[in-house]
């Protein structure tokens, strides 16, 4: 690989783009990143390094990111403002970028009261928004948030930022987006989405203002294994609602994985259809071993011509 | 020792009672000559919602042993709800009191209307027998330090 | 105003286990409105301590008292002379008139409540922060609603993508995103063009954070 963003590279080539998300393990052990990798690297165009998700304490982002680099993979790295404040997030981009690391996905992170320490203090010292400006001056004009002058070499990172496109107010997302794109966000990696029909409507107004043109909007998917989590997500997390349809395919299939499988392979289709999407960005929590079969069956990606891990 | 006859121990109480219906349920009582015991103490409120807890606390500080709070049934009260947020106060005395190290079972609130004479004489008679139980306030106290006790103190 | 709670009883109790003389002085301001510090609970917490400390048979001499305000030496020193006489004084007032007393005073001045917040009253017995203190009000743009105060996460081009469906925040389900009431009360003005620009970084130098305690001087109005 060469020290461009692969991932960019696709996107401006017209091509449609699949990311695919790993987590890093809640213990030092670099296999457990080096396994993830090589089961996605075949697949996907890009690699997401999650940054303490859900607030839970794992192996840094940067660190996992770098594994995935030195593999000659494309990593994503993740950074939450909850963590982090301006002068950490600015010298990680400085050694994210040094270590070949060419793309970042800036994030409010999770609360930090729901996950494994609850009594932490959280940062919040700049938010995502914030964060995409912040890490494009650094690149376009280099300088710092605060004015001074990066010192030779500015970061070289395509950046990136998530966005909820069905949660409340629904009128106030499509300009929520429109503020990471003057923020100078290239490409937009979304919430889980089942709800193919109202993220058609999102993505109407999304051409309207002509985001699209501005960035690169790849939905999420997930894969489910069965329809109480279908049901989990539809009820409990933000922004994510899943047809009664779907809940009924899952309840009424013999085999629920190999129904959730099939569901995200469609989900993949429909989605590919909707003008103004660019790629996918895959999220198969703890389940990544089924990522190479629905890229497949999407028809998105053929696993590439000279497999690096055949 | 406190313990050592106290079935003869007379409890001091005093009734916080509302002036609409625990006072005139009271004063029924006498009018029907029920028995009640001597030992209760009166005290009138325009309405129970007019208690705070430095009321209660003062009432044990002086030696009662004992304190009862009467106030209208649920619903009828003359000031809409005034009752209901007694009752919340004393919930919260009662706590306090565990933390003092005094027995809560020593605070309680009742309800009753101005035509239930009956029912006043037998608070008065229950509440006499709980506190008679749980023998005189200060007895710790008196235990380890009967000056202490005696001289009083604020 | 300045909101507080009163401490456990038992956590008071075990700080002045050792002293004999002491003054309970309330205030009469923020602590007094918000019921946790004023004459009121100054009675409450004095008849507390003496009760508690009959029972447990060691005697205890109390004094009540209730400053107009404690954060402010002149009306302190009405009491110079109580205090002198005491081994300690048990403060109801907020942390300022701790720090006050202390500054002041050479006997230990213990704190008998949990300082929280600035706050406003929701409603009889519920008080609610809506204010941090940051030092730099933004409250022009946002409606009148603080994000700083009352978003859990600072953001200041919210709402983020946690807030649920029925506009409450993800941290707690019985919180509301602060930033659902900003665009709807940013709506009813008819300014929802601010949200549309975006916010820059908050300059937090003039909070707290930005170095230590923080100062006011008015050189016109010192003596
Ligand atoms: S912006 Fe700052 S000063 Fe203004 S209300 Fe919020 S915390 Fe208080
Ligand atoms: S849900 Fe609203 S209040 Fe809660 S953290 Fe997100 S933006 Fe802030």
């Amino acid at each position: 690989m060469t020290g461009e963003s692969n991932l960019k590279r696709i996107l401006e080539s017209a091509g449609f783009a699949v990311t695919a998300e790993l987590g890093p393990p809640k213990g030092a052990d670099r296999h457990v990143i080096e396994n993830g990798a090589k089961l996605l690297g075949d697949w996907v165009d890009a690699i997401n390094i999650t940054d303490n998700q859900t607030a839970v304490t794992r192996m840094s982002s940067l660190s996992a990111c770098a594994i995935v680099k030195s593999m000659g993979l494309d990593p994503v790295l993740q950074i939450t403002a909850r963590d982090r404040n301006a002068l950490a997030i600015q010298s990680d981009i400085l050694g994210a970028s040094a270590l070949g690391i060419r793309n970042v996905l800036c994030l409010t992170g999770d609360h930090i009261s729901m996950g494994n320490h609850p009594k932490s203090k959280g940062v919040h010292d700049i938010d995502s928004i914030q964060m995409v400006q912040m890490v494009r001056k650094m690149r376009d004009e280099g300088v710092f948030l605060s004015g001074d002058r990066i010192t030779g070499e500015k970061p070289a990172v395509f950046i990136g930022a998530a966005e909820n496109p069905l949660a409340p107010p629904p009128e106030f997302r499509v300009v929520r987006l429109g503020k990471k794109a003057n923020a100078g966000a290239d490409f937009i990696q979304t919430q889980v989405i089942f709800d193919v029909e109202r993220f058609r409507v999102f993505m109407a107004q999304v051409r309207e203002r002509k985001l699209h043109e501005k960035l690169a909007i790849l939905p999420g998917v997930m894969p489910v294994k069965s329809a109480k989590v279908m049901n989990y997500m539809n009820t409990k997390v933000p922004g994510v609602r899943v047809p009664d349809e779907l809940i009924q395919r899952m309840q009424a299939s013999p085999d629920a994985k190999a129904e959730g499988v099939t569901i995200c392979v469609q989900l993949i289709q429909a989605l590919k259809e909707i003008e103004g999407v660019r790629g996918v960005h895959i999220m198969a929590v703890q389940w990544e071993e089924v990522v190479p079969e629905i890229v497949e069956r999407a028809c998105v990606r053929k696993k590439q011509p000279v497999g690096k891990f055949a | 020792m406190p313990e050592v006859g106290q079935e003869n121990f007379e409890p001091r109480l005093v009734a916080f009672c509302c002036h609409y219906c625990a006072f005139a349920a009271a004063d029924l009582a006498g009018v029907l000559r029920l028995k009640y015991p001597s030992n209760v103490r009166i005290i009138r409120l325009p309405c129970t919602g007019k208690l705070d807890a430095l009321y209660l606390l003062k009432a044990f500080e002086v030696g009662v042993d004992g304190v009862m709070v009467a106030g209208c049934l649920e619903g009828s009260c003359h000031f809409i709800s005034g009752n209901l947020r007694a009752k919340k106060r004393v919930q919260a005395t009662q706590e306090l009191l565990k933390r003092i190290g005094i027995e809560q079972e020593r605070l309680e609130f009742f309800n009753l209307s101005s035509a239930q004479g009956n029912r006043f004489a037998q608070i008065a008679h229950e509440m006499t027998l709980r506190v008679r139980a749980l023998g005189p306030l200060h007895h710790a106290a008196l235990a380890a330090n009967p000056a202490a006790v005696a001289k009083g103190s604020g | 105003m300045i909101v507080a709670d009163q401490k456990p009883l038992e956590e008071i109790l075990q700080m002045l286990a050792s002293y004999k003389r002491v003054l309970v002085l309330g205030c009469q301001s923020c602590v007094a409105v918000c019921m946790a510090g004023g004459e009121k609970e100054v009675g409450i917490m004095a008849s507390a301590i003496r009760l508690a400390r009959r029972q447990q048979g060691r005697d205890v001499e109390i004094v009540e008292g209730a400053a107009k305000r404690q954060c402010d030496d002149e009306f302190n020193e009405p009491f110079a002379g109580t205090i002198e006489k005491q081994e300690a004084v048990l403060s109801l007032a907020c942390g300022v008139g701790v720090n006050k007393l202390s500054e002041r005073f050479a006997l230990p001045i213990l704190p008998a409540l949990n300082t929280r917040f600035f706050g406003e009253v929701e409603r009889q017995g519920v008080w609610t922060e809506v204010c941090a203190g940051c030092g730099q009000c933004i409250l022009h743009l946002t409606g009148g609603i603080c994000p700083i105060a009352r978003c859990a996460k600072n953001l200041l081009n919210g709402p983020c993508g946690g807030v649920r469906d029925d506009g409450t925040c993800e941290v707690k389900p019985d919180l509301q995103c602060a930033w659902i009431l900003i665009y709807n009360r940013l709506q009813q003005l008819n300014r929802l063009d601010y949200l549309a620009e975006i916010m820059p970084a908050k300059d937090w130098s003039a909070d707290r954070a930005g170095g230590g305690p923080r100062k006011r001087v008015r050189e016109d109005m010192m003596l």
